[in-house]
């Protein structure tokens, strides 16, 4: 496969995991965290840990868009879902996740509302169009790379004059996410959590491009190498995070050259800014209140914010108890040391998000990792 | 484990969450000894005759794709089933469900497909059902077919009978029949000459056995691919396996839709391929049997049979590292980025 199978080939990562081993210095270790859940998998999908010498280590980030969502704002759609004339549009991955009670959208759908799983906005203002008598909400999750499709329903809609349809906006933002991380006492020195890097963003890079993670990477000496998804890509920015420790520089690269550029993708980031402000403060699992972290439709737009359409109820949300996907997306504890990994919880029968979605770190562990008794990456 | 209080669609979805239903609800009220052996076929000892009886429901949306429709595969379907039992299919029945509204001239396409596939075959279907659902109750046809099979003697094919230092063999390419589905999905159409692979495999199921009797399994992945085949095989005979990556055919446009989806070949249905688990002595006669017949040219064989009380499947990739081949849980959805 063409432009594919160029980034995965094995000789090269030989080569690669050669140089890595050759220029990461026995007395130290390297701590990086990648970012992003495309990551995570890339590195168990391919066994690229098993290419690492033993001092350097991923650290998983919280990019996983499915496992950031704080389980009351799931409640808010599975209500959404459940309201009279509501078409719920959401996106595969966010079904199986468990909310309150361990309710999910999937089996909120069993018991009778009126959910369709969609591939592209696009999907969902055709079944507005489709079903006037109806409300349809969209419920948009995801970082950057997923929001400028959003912002491209809203003005569609806007344009159509689709009055049945609105947008249940939980679009997150990765540079202050970043930053409120390496803000955490976790990660101060002497802290349960280390990081030495970022293997920074793909495709979120490619929207926002990778000038906003300098002023992060200059002022808490962190370097930060933009990485793409393939295992190759990967190794590459190993070694490229490995020299700027060494060198002790604290810079961002752009591995990912092939698609991503200093300033990003303008137009894109043109359409966001026409239709949608930012949040004072939003809840993300795991990470709690991140200040100025999130998105909402603007006021120009407000009668597409679902939020605003509909009286949505106060809820005593709830994760589950001992569940510690909060530790794994701050990258303070690996899935293996949660009590609930791998008994009580597996993808069939899973108890917090990290389990379910396919850039969860714990789905990760149990799908790709599960016959090592003591994973190298563990022992730390 | 079941602790919900309605079916949602991963009870379908050829994952684990529909095992467990099988497991937990069906065999409960309705186990026996040949229930409980988990194959595709159930084999009678009857006076005179070793049979084989199996049954299977066909719901596919859209009615008609790539390489056949849902007639064909109704017919293929079961006939499969009968097949790795090692048996020679010889009667069908089926039943249809049929929705207020729908076209006559499809029903008449669909059924023709089944004829054409059965005479092809050599099966007579020998009984049939109909019932029609009000508008809305349905989705347009639902076909169930039933099919009795005889088994020669001295084959003993099970999904229990693996052992450690067996060869594991393929025939041919994986993926094609779920990405040629998909390609057809309303809302997800793209252009692909990829066709599905529906196919009759009995045929080549007798060139293999004539060639080695003594094949301990067989078995078709369809719905849940090529891993949840392989785990279901692994967790009948209580063993693990090692598969090779680079050793498992794929096409190359059948991978790029894949990654295009985000979604992963080794789980994505094919309805003309067989897995087939045999001592390793006799893997390269069965080997030269497999693609010596039309439907097994691109065979290979991807992998061994290991001794694994947690009957983990293992897979040594070709970017050179090692990861655990699961199942899914429910449905295969395309990712979000």
């Amino acid at each position: 496969m063409r432009y594919i199978s160029e980034f995965r080939d094995a000789a090269l990562a030989h080569r690669l995991a050669k140089a890595i081993a050759a220029e990461a210095r026995a007395d130290r270790e390297y701590h990086f965290m990648e970012f992003c859940g495309g990551h995570t998998h890339a590195i168990f999908r391919y066994g690229v840990q098993d290419l690492m010498p033993q001092n350097v280590q991923f650290v998983h980030g919280p990019g996983c868009p499915v496992c950031v969502l704080p389980v009351r704002r799931l409640d808010d759609a599975i209500e959404l879902a459940e309201c009279q004339d509501v078409i719920l549009c959401t996106y595969g991955d966010m079904m199986r996740v468990p909310g309150t009670g361990r309710q999910s959208l999937i089996r909120a759908k069993a018991e009778g509302a009126d959910i369709r799983m969609v591939y592209s906005t696009l999907d969902a203002l055709k079944i507005a169009r489709e079903n006037p008598d109806r409300e349809i909400v969209f419920f948009a999750i995801g970082f950057e790379t997923t929001t400028p499709p959003t912002a491209v329903a809203i003005k569609q809609a806007e344009a159509e004059d689709l009055g049945n349809f609105s947008v249940f906006c939980n679009h997150v933002l990765t540079p202050p996410a970043i930053a409120h991380i390496l803000d955490s006492p976790d990660f101060e020195s002497g802290g349960p959590a280390r990081v030495d890097g970022f293997l920074g963003p793909s495709h979120v890079s490619t929207v926002i491009g990778s000038k906003p993670y300098e002023s992060t990477s200059c002022a808490y000496r962190k370097p930060v190498v933009i990485a793409g998804f393939e295992p190759l890509d990967v190794m590459q920015s190993v070694l490229m995070l490995v020299r700027q420790v060494n060198e002790d520089r604290a810079e961002v690269e752009n591995e990912y050259t092939r698609v991503v550029r200093r300033d990003g993708n303008r137009k894109a980031q043109a359409l966001m800014a026409e239709v949608l402000d930012v949040r004072e403060s939003f809840e993300w699992r795991g990470l709690g209140d991140v200040p100025k972290s999130a998105l909402r439709i603007n006021d120009r737009h407000r009668a597409f914010d679902a939020e605003n359409r509909f009286a949505l109820t106060e809820k005593q949300s709830r994760e589950v108890k001992s569940c510690e996907c909060p530790a794994v997306l701050r990258g303070v504890k690996k899935p293996t040391e949660c009590k609930l990994f791998g008994t009580v919880c597996t993808p069939d029968n899973p108890m917090g998000a990290c389990m379910v979605s396919s850039e969860g770190a714990c789905a990760a562990y149990w799908s790709y990792r599960r016959n090592r008794q003591a994973p190298a990456s563990d022992a730390r | 484990m079941i602790d919900q209080v309605a079916v949602d669609m991963t009870h379908g979805g050829g994952g684990r969450a529909m095992a467990d239903l099988i497991s937990d609800l069906f065999i409960r009220h309705l186990g026996n000894p040949i229930l409980a052996r988990g194959d595709d076929g159930a084999v009678v000892d009857t006076p005179g005759a070793r049979l084989v009886l199996s049954t299977d429901g066909h719901v596919v949306a859209p009615l008609f794709f790539p390489g056949g429709d849902i007639g064909v595969l109704s017919v293929h379907g079961t006939i499969n089933d009968l097949a790795m039992m090692g048996a020679r299919p010889v009667y069908m029945t089926a039943g249809f469900v049929l929705e207020e509204g729908f076209p006559l001239a499809d029903l008449d396409r669909i059924v023709g497909s089944m004829g054409k596939a059965a005479r092809a075959a050599g099966v007579q279907v020998v009984s049939g059902d109909t019932k029609v659902v009000e508008k809305g109750k349905g989705d347009g046809v639902f076909i169930t077919t039933t099919g009795l099979g005889a088994v020669p003697d001295g084959v003993a094919i099970s999904a229990a009978h693996a052992r450690p230092g067996h060869a594991i063999l393929l025939s041919g390419t994986i993926g094609d029949h779920g990405v040629a589905i998909l390609s057809k999905r309303e809302n997800l159409g793209f252009e692909t000459d990829i066709l599905s692979d529906t196919a009759a495999l009995h045929g080549l199921v007798a060139a293999m056995v004539a060639a080695v009797p003594d094949i301990a399994v067989l078995r078709d992945p369809t719905r849940g691919g090529l891993a949840a085949a392989l785990n279901e095989i692994a967790a009948a005979s209580r063993v693990g396996m090692v598969l090779d990556e680079a050793a498992i055919p794929i096409r190359p446009d059948v991978a790029a839709a894949c990654e295009l989806l985000g979604l992963d070949p080794l789980n994505t249905a094919n309805e003309g391929k067989l897995i087939a688990i045999c001592p390793a002595e006799r893997s390269g006669r069965l080997l030269e049997a497999m693609r010596s017949h039309p439907l097994g040219r691109a065979a290979a064989i991807i992998g061994t049979v290991t001794e694994d009380p947690a009957t983990i499947v293992q897979m040594e990739t070709s970017f050179g590292g090692a990861r655990v081949v699961d199942w899914m849980s429910g449905e295969q959805l395309p990712r979000i980025c």
